[in-house]
């Protein structure tokens, strides 16, 4: 195993733009699974119905700019199904996740109609061909999303999912539609995921019906990497932006394992450890506090 | 204002743990009635309480606001109606939002929610007044998250939050249990000055004879998930709390245990 720095100096860009792309995925997460306090398992396979939707839309002339505006609705499509899974026929939260997940893969194969589409020849809005270019536009959309769920949050309705996610009970006893919030927030999450699909696909330039897999383990290392690092108690706006910061660490942390000569295989297990470990870490702190209970 | 009509609710039925909580019951609540609801452990006071607000929905029965039929309307379509503290400080508040939040979040309880910003200038102002008027300090602390509070202070906003656009209906379940004494005695009074100030009509559960006997207009006594006395105005305020016991003893046809109710 030799390390070399310079060799992981180049491979930094392409982390950079790999986290912001999938930062989108991992914001997506952050609604769920910090603000609604659900754990969404829809993740892994909605991501990939955004770019296989990209893809084939792309694939049949369409704009590739437009076509992340379908990518987007086929998440949000995605996510209604566990939301009403989930409150109007009271089927358990991650199990609901589970089984859209599942009934998506199919669905995937079917937009797809193969494993996996190219779009190396199309036209794509970024790509790995040019990654500094792909660095701006994702930094855009990071951008322009702070800025639209900052101001969505801070509304009443958004004010309604954070108190549906803090204390439900409450929520219901004050009047809100804590199944409406569910759905809408879910809705968002998984439009936000697939959108981050499209965008990907297009970046490496192809859709794979496997490309989700373990999205939601990244989504969540990225998640609580940002609150390792900038804690809960920061400005909402930060606290997106943190999730971001949370997924270009965890793809610099990769380049950097792969750099040091682990297997692209073995970076499952690398994953699960890393977000064990993060996830424990409000229990390891606790544990050390004796006697105090929060 | 508020009627339950042969209302019946049984817990896990057909198994052996079945619990038939709430027994044929019916009553009237008018309009400004003030009722100390008291009774021992298990007596089905906190799911009278949450069948009214929508919290569980009776198997049997009618329930009534105002003549229309709300016995099977959603808890938070129901909520436009009903204000609640529970006794658990934690429960009537959002643990992670800002005080402000939380009042904001009441306030509209009954109005439809949009994509306005979640409070306005003006509101800030009436929340800093209303706070500053419980005198606990946190007038200058709207940006604090609730979480950071006492159970007291937790228990005077929730307070706060369910009186804040005058609900129709007050429900207390022994918000003031979980409290320590002298911070019981400080809430309790709050209760009773908004309760009277603002006349609303307030259930109000206690486990404590006293303050059922010196709070409110009535009194209703509930025993195995039925009323065993209910009582009013001149008779009420006759009462002590020895003759309170008597009369459990009697229509209950059993001994009061010591731990049944709290007589300090
Ligand atoms: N969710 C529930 N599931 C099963 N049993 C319940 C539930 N809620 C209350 N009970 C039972 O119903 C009875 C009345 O309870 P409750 O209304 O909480 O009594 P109180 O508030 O008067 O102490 C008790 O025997 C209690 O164990
Ligand atoms: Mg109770």
């Amino acid at each position: 195993m030799s390390f070399n720095f310079t060799s992981f100096l180049n491979s930094c860009p392409g982390a950079l733009a790999q986290g912001i792309l999938w930062g989108i995925m991992a914001t997506g997460v952050f609604i769920t699974f910090v603000i609604l306090d659900y754990a969404d398992l829809t993740v892994d396979n909605s991501f990939c119905t955004g770019g296989a939707v990209c893809a084939m839309l792309i694939l049949g002339g369409m704009s590739p700019a437009v076509s992340l505006i379908f990518a987007f609705l086929s998440g949000t499509l995605a996510g209604m199904i566990t939301a009403l899974l989930h409150t109007k026929l009271k089927i358990p939260g991650i199990l609901s996740g589970i089984l859209t997940q599942l009934a998506l893969y199919s669905i995937n194969m079917r937009i797809m109609q193969r494993a996996n589409v190219s779009l190396l020849k199309a036209e794509t809005v970024i790509s790995l061909k040019n990654i500094p270019h792909s660095i701006v536009i994702g930094a855009g959309f990071m951008v322009v999303l702070i800025a639209i769920l900052y101001w969505f949050f801070g509304t009443e309705i958004g004010s309604g999912i954070r108190a549906t996610g803090n204390n439900s009970r409450m929520a219901e006893a004050l009047g809100i539609n804590t199944d409406t919030m569910k759905i809408i927030a879910l809705m968002m999450s998984n439009g936000l995921v697939a959108l981050s699909g499209g965008l990907v696909a297009q970046y490496q330039g192809y859709a794979d019906i496997n490309m989700g897999r373990g999205a939601i383990v990244i989504g969540l290392a990225s998640v609580i990497i940002g609150e390792v690092i900038f804690g809960k108690n920061i400005n909402f706006a930060i606290r997106v932006l943190s999730t971001f910061i949370g997924c270009v660490i965890y793809y610099l942390i990769i380049t950097l394992v792969l750099q040091a000569g682990l297997n692209t295989s073995d970076l499952k297990l690398f994953s699960a450890i890393v977000v064990a470990v993060a996830l424990a870490i409000p229990a390891l702190k606790k544990g050390k506090v004796k006697g105090g209970d929060r | 204002m508020l009627q339950l009509i042969n209302v019946n609710k049984t817990f896990n039925p057909g198994t052996v743990n079945e619990n038939h909580a709430i027994v044929d019951f019916s009553v009237t609540i008018n309009d400004n009635d003030y009722i100390s609801v008291i009774g021992g452990n298990g007596a089905g006071k906190s799911t009278i309480l949450n069948l009214i607000s929508g919290g569980l929905i009776p198997d049997s029965g009618k329930i009534l606001f105002d003549g229309s039929d709300v016995t099977r309307m959603p808890e938070h379509t129901r909520a436009k109606y009903i204000g609640r503290v529970f006794q658990d400080p934690m429960m009537g508040t959002a643990a992670d939002m800002i005080i402000e939040e939380n009042l904001a979040l009441a306030f509209r309880r009954g109005k439809r929610r949009g994509l306005k910003w979640y409070i306005t200038e003006k509101e800030r102002q009436s929340y800093r007044e209303m706070l500053s008027e419980l005198d606990l300090g946190l007038e200058d602390r709207l940006d604090s998250k609730i979480g950071l509070l006492s159970g007291g202070q937790r228990q005077a906003v929730t307070l706060l939050m369910a009186t804040i656009n005058d609900p129709a209906l007050l429900l207390l379940d022994e918000h003031t249990a979980a409290l320590d004494p002298k911070t019981a005695v400080k809430v309790m009074e709050l209760s009773h000055k908004i309760i009277t100030e603002k006349n609303l009509t307030t259930l109000m559960v206690t486990h404590n004879m006293k303050d059922a006997i010196a709070y409110g207009n009535r009194l209703i006594m509930l025993d195995k998930g039925r009323i065993v006395l209910d009582i009013s105005g001149e008779e009420k305020s006759r009462l002590t709390v020895n003759e309170l016991i008597e009369r459990f003893s009697a229509s209950s046809g059993g001994e009061l245990s010591d731990d049944a109710l709290l007589l300090s």
